[in-house]
């Protein structure tokens, strides 16, 4: 039986898994892919199902772990945000190699127009460049119904199957029709196959052709896949075709869902199956593309149907070359004028995010700033985080923000060429996500940096969930070879300021890898918490 | 029949939960509906929009189209005129008149002089009833009660039956407090 019930997309996939018998979800936060995770955890805590679902250090320890777990038999999937998938890439790219043996479902959520992050790379290239079947929803139904299909094909083949997301489908809610009960799944035996696992090159070769030789096969699988639809070939040879893929297709049809006579076909299952396209060529004079992301499939159209025709999309202009779609770029691809009553008046400016009031993040800087104040040649390498706020007024305190990690290594980089003082400012949950490595490569070479590991106890930027290192920061970097005495802790607050800035100055002055750990709970934390023990007191 | 909103104010506001109540509603009532949330970046003290679509027939985009919104809903007057290119022709703005000051030069001048030549315009003091009638966190809901007699798909009626359910579970009097906070709203000029 189905019930609706009103769903992001996020929780659209995350009940699909669930209803598909997943066993375990492996993940790192992300905006917009964490609502995935949070809703399995916060069904686990309500109705205590056996399935693991805490958050992993990073994307590649969380990938690894969900293909350990298809080795054992069961289902599992992997959520992160695009840039996730480059920190995954590896396990990624192999775990098509080795294929899988449990259905394994890799999430990953493309934000377009970089609403939070630093870059707009599209992951459907991964999936092709691991040569996997990929799907692409464009409504809340669709990722429902997609997760079961995904498991499903995913131990059919024994491939790895990359469902690929963004944040328009991610973080909108509709109401979406539900099994109430989740589909008996019965675990496979684990795998004993090591010239499938063993990727030594004897036995990469053979898979590598045989993943290879599988193409045509899966090219088929996206030809006759439920999800992809083309619309009813008219009699004459239409002016203009469309090919739409993910959110897309929504603003085509919002467009011209009145209009029969442009046939539509909609790509959400991939590889790119080539005759439909062909098929659809030939039935029009022009073809549209239209895809949330970078010209992916619009690339790949121009290659199968030739130089001679006609394609329109983001690369000739019809569409923005960047940034994420909305039904008014699309109604000007159709040659349309959107409506416009009420221009935005001059004089509105921006209201940017800022670091909040009372958070420690602000007392770092304050203190930081004073410091640096008598280095003109300081140069601050920070990270992502909400700390990475700390580049605005009033504090304008940090030079870089690269990837998660590379604080700590630049700063390294830097010191390694003379420059002096190199500071690096990395918080608690980025500093276990891919910190630790570069510390150590510094400790090794005796690198003069100094590194602020800024610990609010807590992953904050995403909403606050569990950082993987909490309470182990000293040990951690003892541990990796900073010296003990160079492992400084201090309580950013107004009061203690003296004390701060003394220590930064100190930890500058001295030659070689120092530590200071500023650590306060993150104020919306602090706030929640107060908030829930209130409740349970009454 | 559909009717678009788009819930406009700063982050830490509470439009999320007002978007929640009408979004209820409408599932209620055998609507459909697509809500475009913001999360992440946005939220700490910047600039939140939501946009709310209902219908009697089916949805496709999740987006609004410029100059389709039947309502601006903002807990900020300047939030509301930032997204002035997707009111309708006759859409109505339902807005707090209280300027939220995060930002060192807030235009004063440029934000009453847009208001002056805006027809359907309802703009309310929500800060000022809440702070009057000892409800401080139920700003939102006085505003979704001076919007309620012009959301024609919805009666105020149904948003109530709303409120109930979803405030539900934090307990009779804060249900209580809501829907009085609605009804200031509703009776508000
Ligand atoms: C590879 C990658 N994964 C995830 C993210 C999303 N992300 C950005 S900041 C952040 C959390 C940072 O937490 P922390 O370092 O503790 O700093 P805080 O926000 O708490 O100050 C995450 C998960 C990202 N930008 N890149």
């Amino acid at each position: 039986m189905r019930i609706a019930r009103l769903l992001l997309g996020d929780e659209a996939i995350a009940l699909g898994a669930l209803h598909a018998g997943l066993k375990g979800v492996y993940a790192y936060p992300g905006t917009p892919s964490t609502e995935i995770t949070e809703f399995i955890q916060n069904a686990c805590a309500k109705e205590g199902h056996d399935i693991h679902c805490t958050w992993s250090s990073n994307e590649k320890t969380a990938m690894e772990a969900a293909l350990g777990m298809s080795y054992a038999g069961c289902r599992s999937m992997v959520c992160m945000k695009h840039v996730g998938m480059n920190v995954a890439a590896d396990a990624f790219v192999n775990s098509a190699m080795t294929g899988v043996n449990g259905g394994l479902v890799v999430v990953a959520a493309d934000d377009p127009s970089m609403h939070s992050s630093q870059n707009e790379q599209d992951s459907r290239f991964y999936g092709k460049f691991a040569m996997i079947p990929m799907l692409e929803p464009s409504t809340q139904q669709e990722a429902y119904d997609m997760m079961e299909y995904a498991f499903w094909m995913s131990e059919k083949e024994r491939l790895p199957v990359l469902m690929r997301i963004t944040t328009r489908l991610a973080h909108s809610r509709a109401a979406v029709r539900v099994e109430t009960e989740p589909e008996p799944h019965d675990r496979l035996a684990p795998a004993r196959d090591p010239r499938s696992w063993v990727l030594l090159p004897a036995n990469a070769r053979r898979k590598n052709d045989a993943l290879t030789t599988a193409q045509s096969h899966l090219q088929e699988l996206a030809a006759s896949s439920p999800f992809n639809l083309a619309s009813a070939a008219a009699s004459e040879k239409a002016p203009k075709g469309i090919i739409a893929s993910g959110t897309g297709y929504n603003y085509v049809m919002e467009n011209i869902s009145r209009e029969t006579d442009i046939p539509v076909l909609k790509i959400s299952q991939y590889p790119i199956p080539e005759e439909a396209v062909r098929t659809l060529a030939a039935a029009c004079r022009s073809i549209l593309v239209v895809e949330d992301g970078q010209p992916f499939i619009e690339e790949q159209v121009r290659g199968i149907v030739g130089p001679d025709y006609e394609v329109d999309g983001r690369l000739t202009g019809s569409l923005p070359r960047t940034g994420e779609l909305n039904p008014d770029h699309v109604a000007r691809a159709l040659g349309r004028e959107p409506l416009q009553f009420y221009a935005k008046p001059q004089g509105i400016v921006p209201r940017p995010p800022a670091l909040c009031q009372g958070c420690g993040h602000r007392d770092v800087y304050i203190a930081l700033n004073k410091v640096l104040a008598s280095y003109p040649d300081a140069r601050v390498f920070a990270d992502i985080g909400c700390y990475t706020l700390g580049a605005l007024p009033p504090f304008c305190a940090i030079d870089t923000c690269v990837d998660m990690g590379a604080s700590v290594t630049m700063a390294k980089g830097a010191a390694d060429a003379g420059l002096f003082p190199a500071v690096a400012v990395i918080g608690d949950s980025t500093f276990t996500h891919s910190g630790m490595t570069g510390l150590l490569d510094a400790v090794n070479d005796r690198s003069n940096i100094t590194v602020v590991i800024s610990d609010n106890l807590t992953t904050a930027m995403t909403g606050g969930q569990d950082s993987a290192g909490t309470n182990k920061f000293e040990a951690i970097c003892i541990a990796l070879g900073v010296e003990p005495g160079h492992v400084r802790t201090v309580v950013p607050l107004q009061k203690n300021m003296d004390g701060i800035t003394a220590a930064i100055r100190e930890e500058i002055e001295y030659d070689g890898v120092s530590v200071i750990i500023p650590r306060r709970e993150c104020m919306q934390t602090l706030a929640r918490k107060n908030r829930e023990n209130k409740k349970d007191r009454q | 029949m559909k009717y678009d909103i788009i819930l406009s104010g700063v982050g830490g506001q509470g439009i999320l939960s007002i978007a929640t109540i009408i979004a209820d509603a409408a599932v209620a009532a055998g609507l459909q509906l697509k809500q475009a949330e913001v999360h992440g970046m946005s939220q700490r003290g910047g600039e939140v929009e939501s946009g709310l679509r209902l219908s009697d027939s089916v949805i496709f985009s999740d987006l609004l189209s410029s100059g389709s919104a039947d309502m601006i809903l903002s807990m900020e007057p300047m939030e509301a005129l930032r997204y002035l290119p997707f009111l309708a022709k006759d859409g109505y703005i339902v807005t707090s008149t209280a300027p939220f000051r995060n930002i060192p030069d807030y235009p004063e001048e440029a934000v009453r002089s847009a208001y002056e030549v805006l027809p359907n315009t309802v703009g309310i003091d929500i800060e000022a009833l809440a702070r009057d009638n000892s409800m401080p966190r139920s700003a939102n809901m006085i505003l979704l009660g001076a919007a309620a007699r012009h959301i024609g798909i919805l009666t105020p009626e149904q948003l109530k039956e709303s409120i109930r359910r979803v405030f539900g579970r934090k307990g009779a009097q804060v249900v209580e407090t809501n829907l009085r906070a609605f009804d200031i709203g509703m009776d508000a000029r």
